[in-house]
C-alpha cells in the first residue's frame, strides 16, 4: 500500500481559479455548460472521502438557484432588450428616481437569453467554488497565510471551513426535522433546517478558532504595538488596492492597464507587508506539503486550457442574438484538457483507503 | 503547579458569578477530577487554567490563577500553549487538520520546534497512545476512541505539564473509554504529568483520581481526597452507593475495594435477587426481517432480525459504529435497507406520511438541538403542538412533567444540556408515538438529570411506549432496559434480558454486578429491595 499523500492544496485551488477565470472571460453556454461538466467530472473522481468531500453538491444547488433567479428577476424587473417578444407582463413604471426601472412590460427572448447566460457564469464559478472547497480542505490553505496576521488567519480558516461544515450538518438536521413531522419545503421548512444548521457553524467555528488559540497559534516574538499596527495598515491597504485592481481586469469595460498597475503594486505591498509581518513570528512547518508529479499534471492541464481561452476567441457569437450557439472550438479543448487531472492515475492521491460511513457515527 | 488565588469568574448575562472566591492549589503531578452538575462552573474552572477564560470567553476574572509560575492574565492561551494542553468534549470540532500526524504536529509547529525534534516527538506520542496504525489516516475516517486519544496527543507532542480534559470519555464506549484512561494513568504514573479532568461519569474515572474538586453550585469549590469528598457528595457512583447501604468503612471507591469489602455481603444475598416489578410486554410495535443496510462499501446492519414490543424497554449496547445509530435510522425510515424489511406499527417508515410517522415512532437524536429551531421553549412546543394535531398546551405540560421546569420564553440554546434532552423529548412525545427511541440520551447529563429521565422513561414504558435506547452507559442499561440488545460489526451479538446479557460481561456489565459477581445483581436498589424483603 502506497502512503496517503494528499495533492497539495494550492494546485487545486490554482485548477480551481483557473477555471473561474476561464468562465469569466466567455459568455458561451455551451462552454460554460463544459466548465462545469468538468469540474462535476474531477470532483467526482477525485474528491476527498470525507464529509466536507459533498461541498460540491451544495455548490451545485446554489448555482442553480442563481441562474432561476437571475432569470426570473430580469422577466420581472429587468431592462427591457429590444428583439423578439415572448410575452407581455402588466407593466409598471417605478418613480423617476430609480433611473427608468420598470416592472413588467414586453419580455424578450434577448432579455431572457442574456439573463440565463449571466446566471449560468455564476453558476459556473460557483462550480468552481465548490471544486475546490471538495479537492482540498480549505483549512490546508491556512499554512499560506502568514501567522503573524493572528486576526485574520482566525477569521479565514473559520470563514473557509464554514462551507464544509454546512454540508455536514445540513444533511443530519434534515433528518432530525423531517422526523419531526414538518415539511422541508417552503419558508417555515428552511427556517427550521437554517436556525439549527447555523447556530451549530456558529458554534463549532468558535470552538475551532478556541482550540487553534490554546494551541498556540498566532504566539509572536515581543514585537512593538506600533510597528505591528503599521505592518497591519500596510498589508489591508494592499489588499484593497489588489482587489480594486483584479475588479479593473475583469470588468470589460474597465482600464486595463490602470488595473493591471493597481493589481501588481497592491499585490507587492500586500506581499512585502507579509513577509514583514511573518518575520515577527517563530514558527516551522512539520510537513511541507511535496510539489510532484501529480500537482504539475494539474497545473500544466490548467496553463493549457487558459492558454487556449487566450488564443481562441471564446465569444465567437455577437451577444444578445436569438441563435443557436457556435462553438469555439480551441476554447473548448482546452476545456476538455483541463478534465486531465480526474483521469484515473496510478498516483490516486486522494484514496483514504478506510471506509467513512456517512451517518454511522457512534 | 496551578494555583487560584481567590478567583472570582463573572459573565455580563449572569446574576451570580459562576466561580466566587475559589482558592486551589494542585500540585506536580496530581489526578484531580473535578465534579459538579451541570452549569456548576466545572468548564469555567478548566477554561481558566489555561486563559480561555476570560481572554476568549469573555466575562471578567477576579483574583490571580498561576500556572507553574506564569499568571494567565499577562498570558493568553496561546502564550500558555507549551504549559497547558486542553483537550475538549468533542475531539472532532477542535481538529484544525486533515490528518492525524499533521494534527499531532500542529502545535509544536506553533512553538517553532526544528523538524527532526517534531518526527521525533510524533513517533514516541504514536507509540505512548497506540496509534501507529493511525497516522497516516485522516481525522474523518476515525472512530470515537481513536479520535480522542490522537486529540490527547496532538496536545502531549508539545510536552505539557498539565493537561486538562473536558469529559473525555463521555462520548465513548465503555472499552474506548478504558483505553483513553489507562493512557491518562500512564502520563500521570510514568511521566509526572498533572491532569485535572472534568467528567459526569464517575464510575468511570472515580479510582485514579488522587485527589476531587467539588463544585457545588453556588460558585465555591472543595477540594479533597476522592473518599472525603464523595462521602458527602450528592453525586456518587453506584459502588459508592452500594458502600454507603452496606455501611462500609472507608466508603469504596473502585471495584476491588469494594470487592474486598463484600465478601460477608455476598454471602447474606439470596442466589436470586427479588424481581423488580415490571410490566408484562405489549404487542409488537416494531419489527426488522433480516435488515442489512450498507453505505457504500461499509455494512452497517447485516442481516438483524429484532422485534420491538410495547411497554418494553430495550438498550441496543456495543462498540462505537457497532451499528446502533444506523438501526435506530432504519427504525424511523431515514435509511433504506438493502436487504430485507423494517415495519413500524405494521407498516414501513418509508412509505407513512410524516403526520402518520409521528405517532407512529419518534427519534431523539444525539443532538437534541437539531430539532429545536424556534427562538423560545415556548413558540417550540406550540409548534410541536400544531404539528402533532393535538390540543395547544401538550408539548408544555409534557416539558413541565419532563424537567420540573414552565415552559418559559428563555431560547433553548440557554437550557442546560439536561433541559434541552427534556425538551427534544417533550417535542417528540407530543404526538404520542407507539416507539420511542432515544440515541445516547445521557450523555453530558448529570446524575439528578439522569434520575429524572429514568423515571420519565420508567412511566412511559408502564402506559405501554415501546422504548429503545442506544447507549454507552453501562449503569442505565442496568437500571432501567428490561433488554438487551448489544451489537458489533452490524450484527446482533447477544439478545435477552438485561440481567442474563450483562452479569457476566467484562465490559457491559455494571458496576454492582462486577462487586456481587457471581451474583446476578445489577444495581444498588436491586440489593436494597432483596436486602428490604429479606430483613
Amino acid at each position: 500500500m502506497t502512503r496517503t499523500r494528499l495533492v497539495h492544496p494550492v494546485a487545486w485551488w490554482a485548477w480551481a481559479i483557473g477555471l473561474a477565470w476561464c468562465a469569466m472571460r466567455t459568455e458561451n453556454i455551451l462552454l460554460l455548460v463544459a466548465i462545469i461538466a468538468v469540474t462535476g467530472f474531477v470532483v467526482n473522481a477525485r474528491r476527498a472521502r470525507a464529509a466536507w468531500g459533498n461541498a460540491y453538491r451544495l455548490l451545485l444547488l446554489f448555482a442553480a438557484v442563481s441562474i432561476v433567479f437571475t432569470v426570473v428577476l430580469q422577466v420581472i424587473l429587468g431592462t427591457r432588450v429590444p428583439g423578439h417578444v415572448l410575452f407581455t407582463l402588466p407593466r409598471w413604471d417605478l418613480p423617476s428616481w430609480t433611473a427608468g426601472l420598470s416592472v413588467g412590460g414586453p419580455v424578450t427572448g434577448e432579455a431572457v437569453l442574456n439573463s440565463f447566460t449571466a446566471g449560468l457564469r455564476l453558476a459556473a464559478l460557483m462550480a468552481c467554488f465548490g471544486a475546490g472547497n471538495s479537492l482540498a480542505h480549505p483549512g490546508r490553505l491556512l499554512k499560506l497565510v502568514p501567522a503573524a496576521l493572528y486576526e485574520l488567519g482566525v477569521a479565514v480558516v473559520v470563514a473557509l471551513t464554514l462551507i464544509p461544515q454546512l454540508t455536514e450538518s445540513i444533511g443530519r438536521v434534515r433528518n432530525a426535522q423531517r422526523l419531526r413531522g414538518r415539511s422541508i419545503a417552503g419558508f417555515a421548512g428552511l427556517r427550521s433546517l437554517l436556525v439549527p444548521v447555523l447556530s451549530e457553524a456558529l458554534e463549532r467555528a468558535i470552538a475551532v478558532a478556541a482550540s487553534m488559540d490554546s494551541r498556540g497559534y498566532g504566539r509572536r516574538a515581543a514585537v512593538p504595538a506600533g510597528l505591528r499596527r503599521t505592518i497591519n495598515a500596510l498589508l489591508l491597504l494592499g489588499l484593497c488596492a489588489a482587489l480594486t485592481g483584479s475588479y479593473f481586469v475583469i470588468d470589460p469595460g474597465g482600464d486595463h492597464a490602470a488595473g493591471v498597475l493597481t493589481l501588481v503594486a497592491g499585490t507587492a505591498l500586500a506581499v512585502g507587508a507579509g513577509l514583514a509581518a511573518g518575520r515577527q513570528v517563530r514558527r516551522t512547518v512539520f510537513r511541507k506539503d511535496p510539489w510532484g508529479a501529480p500537482e504539475w499534471l494539474i497545473v500544466c492541464a490548467l496553463l493549457v486550457a487558459v492558454g487556449c481561452y487566450l488564443i481562441g476567441n471564446p465569444n465567437p457569437d455577437p451577444s444578445g442574438v436569438l441563435q443557436w450557439p457556435s462553438l469555439p472550438v480551441v476554447p473548448f479543448l482546452g476545456t476538455v484538457i483541463a478534465a486531465v487531472p480526474g483521469l484515473p492515475t496510478h498516483l490516486s492521491p486522494e484514496a483514504d483507503s478506510a471506509p467513512v460511513a456517512l451517518g454511522a457515527r457512534a | 503547579m496551578i494555583e487560584l488565588d481567590g478567583v472570582t469568574v463573572h459573565y455580563p448575562d449572569r446574576k451570580r458569578p459562576v466561580l466566587r472566591d475559589v482558592d486551589l492549589t494542585v500540585d506536580e503531578g496530581e489526578l484531580c477530577l473535578v465534579i459538579g452538575s451541570t452549569g456548576s462552573g466545572k468548564s469555567t474552572l478548566l477554561g481558566a487554567v489555561n486563559g480561555l477564560v476570560p481572554h476568549f470567553t469573555g466575562g471578567t476574572l477576579g483574583g490571580r490563577v498561576l500556572v507553574d509560575g506564569r499568571d494567565t492574565r499577562t498570558h493568553p492561551p496561546r502564550e500558555l500553549a507549551d504549559l497547558v494542553g486542553v483537550v475538549g468534549q468533542d475531539p472532532r470540532s477542535t481538529f484544525v487538520t486533515d490528518l492525524v500526524t499533521d494534527e499531532l504536529a500542529y502545535t509544536m509547529e506553533s512553538l517553532a520546534l526544528p523538524v527532526d525534534v517534531m518526527r521525533r516527538r510524533i513517533e514516541d506520542v504514536l507509540d505512548l497512545l497506540s496509534l501507529t496504525e493511525l497516522r497516516d489516516r485522516s481525522l474523518a475516517s476515525l472512530s470515537g476512541g481513536q479520535a480522542q486519544r490522537v486529540a490527547i496527543g496532538a496536545v502531549l507532542t508539545a510536552h505539557p505539564k498539565v493537561l486538562v480534559l473536558d469529559e473525555p470519555t463521555s462520548a465513548l464506549d465503555p472499552a474506548a473509554a478504558e483505553e483513553v484512561l489507562a493512557v491518562l494513568q500512564r502520563l500521570v504514573h510514568d511521566n509526572g504529568l498533572t491532569v485535572l479532568l472534568a467528567e459526569h461519569r464517575l464510575e468511570r474515572v472515580l479510582q485514579y483520581a488522587d485527589t476531587v474538586i467539588r463544585l457545588p453550585g453556588d460558585g465555591t469549590a472543595v477540594k479533597g481526597d476522592p473518599a472525603t469528598i464523595i462521602a458527602d457528595s450528592p453525586v456518587f457512583p453506584s459502588v459508592v452507593g452500594l458502600g454507603r447501604l452496606a455501611g462500609w468503612q472507608p466508603v469504596p471507591l473502585s471495584v476491588r475495594d469494594a470487592r474486598r469489602s463484600s465478601a460477608r455481603l455476598r454471602s447474606d444475598l439470596p442466589p436470586q435477587p427479588s424481581p423488580r416489578h415490571s410490566e408484562r410486554p405489549g404487542t409488537v410495535v416494531a419489527q426488522t426481517r433480516s435488515l442489512t443496510v450498507r453505505y457504500q462499501r461499509l455494512v452497517a446492519l447485516d442481516a438483524v432480525n429484532l422485534s420491538f414490543r410495547g411497554g418494553e424497554i430495550t438498550a441496543l449496547m456495543g462498540r462505537n459504529g457497532a451499528g446502533k445509530s444506523t438501526l435506530l435510522s432504519a427504525l424511523t425510515g431515514l435509511v433504506k435497507p438493502a436487504v430485507g424489511t423494517v415495519l413500524v406499527g405494521g407498516s414501513d417508515p418509508r412509505s407513512l406520511s410524516p403526520r402518520r410517522l409521528i405517532r407512529a415512532v419518534g427519534l431523539v437524536p444525539q443532538q437534541p438541538a437539531d430539532l429545536l429551531y424556534a427562538d423560545s421553549v415556548a413558540a417550540e412546543c406550540r409548534a410541536a403542538d400544531s404539528e402533532s394535531d393535538v390540543a395547544p398546551g401538550t408539548c408544555a405540560r409534557l416539558f413541565t412533567e419532563i424537567t420540573g421546569q414552565p415552559a418559559a420564553d428563555g431560547h433553548p440554546r440557554d437550557l442546560s444540556e439536561g433541559q434541552r434532552v427534556g425538551l427534544a423529548l417533550a417535542v417528540v412525545l407530543t404526538a404520542a408515538p407507539a416507539l420511542l427511541l432515544l440515541d445516547e440520551p445521557t450523555r453530558g447529563l448529570d446524575y439528578p438529570a439522569k434520575a429524572r429521565l429514568v423515571t420519565v422513561l420508567r412511566e412511559l414504558a408502564a402506559t405501554g411506549h415501546g422504548i429503545v435506547l442506544a447507549t454507552h452507559d453501562v449503569e442505565l442499561a442496568a437500571e432501567l432496559a428490561d433488554r438487551t440488545v448489544v451489537i458489533a460489526d452490524g450484527a446482533v451479538l447477544a439478545d435477552g434480558p438485561t440481567r442474563e446479557v450483562v452479569v457476566h460481561s467484562p465490559v457491559f456489565a455494571p458496576q454492582v454486578a462486577k462487586v456481587l459477581s457471581p451474583l446476578p445483581y445489577l444495581t444498588v436498589a436491586d440489593v436494597a429491595r432483596t436486602l428490604g424483603r429479606a430483613g
